[in-house]
């Protein structure tokens, strides 16, 4: 099996995936490329911006530092799946409201990571917003609406 | 930036691992946040890659004959949240929120962190700090290797290709036990500029065994042996002046020499401090 080219078997979204593919091919290339699934940016593809961030397990990995072939018999969730969901609706809202994105390129892995955070449960300081965010790279916006956003949000959880 | 053609196997067992790195270029990818990267920049190009993720029994954290004992598969996520090494190894718990972000914490392992090996690096530090072991298996059968002994030079370690590292263990911490971490980095998640990772044995008013583990100061963590010397006298002053002769930095892209033994100073006292606080 020391082979270059695997079948693998994974749920993205939800929905079951067969697929044959180049052990070079990362995550979110795979995505895009295959699946056409285009929310997952690719951005600095060695693991620094974070705009390829997506969830397999359960948790925030960076799509640029796994291998698709790694994902056999995984449970991959993507932008696209998880605002579908309505998982992040309220987040998604927040952002609109408070202006926290301009061109949107890092918004996907801005979501994804804030609401990793936020699933932890109570309401965050400020500091562990932006600690929690820190490998998530915004280039226009700058990071206080954003912060804004996901505190108003868990706040909002919170009372809930 | 995408990485050169390489054949991949997942690796069923600790045995078939050590089969499959028996291949010329063969390459084990463990949590992948550093090999990946260097694949995708091609600064890496293996012929093969042995993916051990799938193998049991190389993650977990137990307490065992007073030594606390990491998988070198457990997830950096894991370390973080961990009771037992809270509890246990205070010096690893202080440092895990410095290594890179949430995403990368959940997908790197403690054990690729070692054998890696990157000199700014945190765990390594930690690791020779706490005067750990690291169990090892070959194709010759499993070994054993003391921190002093387990960093070899820049990137290097007592690994060769054919090895996995299975897990290390560490001293565990007792109510005598005193650590200490501090680290300058540009932006939070970066590796450090410099950083230290400091343990001792409180003794009275006083410290013993003090060990110090500078990173991001030489090619590998290094021991401060003079300055650990005279902070055992409880000479602070004398500790920050024997650097001069412990540790000679080099200028890399972050900083010039002189200015990266000058934070090695400023570092040294607040670690120093930590050490002689009394253990709440």
């Amino acid at each position: 099996m020391n082979e270059r080219f695997h079948d693998i078997t994974l749920t993205v979204n939800g929905e079951a995936v067969r697929e044959h593919v180049d052990a070079r091919k990362t995550l979110v290339d795979f995505l895009r490329e295959d699946l056409a699934l285009t929310g997952s940016h690719v951005g600095c593809e060695h693991g620094v911006c974070g705009a390829c961030t997506v969830r397999v397990d359960g948790v925030v990995v960076r799509g640029c530092l796994m291998l698709a072939v790694q994902c056999d018999g995984a449970r991959v969730e993507t932008i696209e799946g998880i605002a579908d969901s309505h998982e992040i609706a309220d987040l998604q809202q927040a952002f609109i409201a408070r202006n926290a994105l301009q061109c949107g390129f890092c918004t996907p892995g801005m979501l994804l990571t804030a609401q990793e955070l936020l699933r932890a449960g109570g309401v965050p300081s400020r500091e562990t917003i932006r600690t929690h965010l820190s490998g998530n790279y915004c280039r226009c916006t700058g990071y206080q609406a954003i912060v804004d956003a996901v505190e108003a949000v868990a706040q909002a959880r919170a009372s809930d | 930036m995408k990485p050169a053609p390489f054949a991949y196997a997942k690796a069923r067992s600790l045995a078939h691992a050590i089969d499959l790195l028996a291949q010329e270029d063969a390459r084990l990818l463990a949590g992948g946040q550093s090999l990946i990267a260097t694949l995708n920049m091609r600064l890496s190009q293996p012929a093969l890659l042995v993916d051990i993720n799938g193998i049991d029994g190389l993650g977990g954290i137990a307490l065992k004959d007073g030594q606390l004992e990491i998988g070198a598969l457990t997830r950096h996520a894991q370390t973080e949240r961990s009771a037992e090494v809270a509890r246990h190894a205070p010096l690893i718990a202080l440092a895990m929120p410095h290594i890179g972000h949430p995403a990368i914490r959940n997908r790197g392992t403690f054990g690729g962190s070692l054998a890696f090996a990157d000199p700014a690096a945190e765990l390594p530090a930690c690791f020779l700090a706490l005067g750990g072991e690291a169990e090892i298996k070959g194709p010759q059968g499993p070994r054993t290797v003391k921190a002093d002994d387990f960093f070899k030079g820049l990137f290097e370690t007592a690994l060769t290709p054919r090895d996995v590292l299975t897990s290390i263990r560490v001293p565990a911490a007792n109510a005598d036990t005193r650590v200490g971490f501090a680290e300058f980095a540009r932006r939070h998640g970066d590796y450090a500029m410099v950083g230290l990772a400091g343990c001792a044995r409180a003794d009275g008013a006083r410290l013993g065994e003090v060990r110090l583990a500078y990173f991001g100061v030489g090619p590998m963590p290094l021991r401060a042996r003079n300055a650990e010397a005279a902070l055992a006298r409880g000479d602070v002053d004398a500790a920050v002046a024997a650097l001069s002769t412990d540790l000679d930095p080099s200028d890399d892209i972050q900083a010039t020499g002189p200015v990266k033994r000058h934070l090695a100073g400023v570092l040294l006292r607040r670690v120093a401090k930590q050490l002689m606080e009394a253990r709440s």
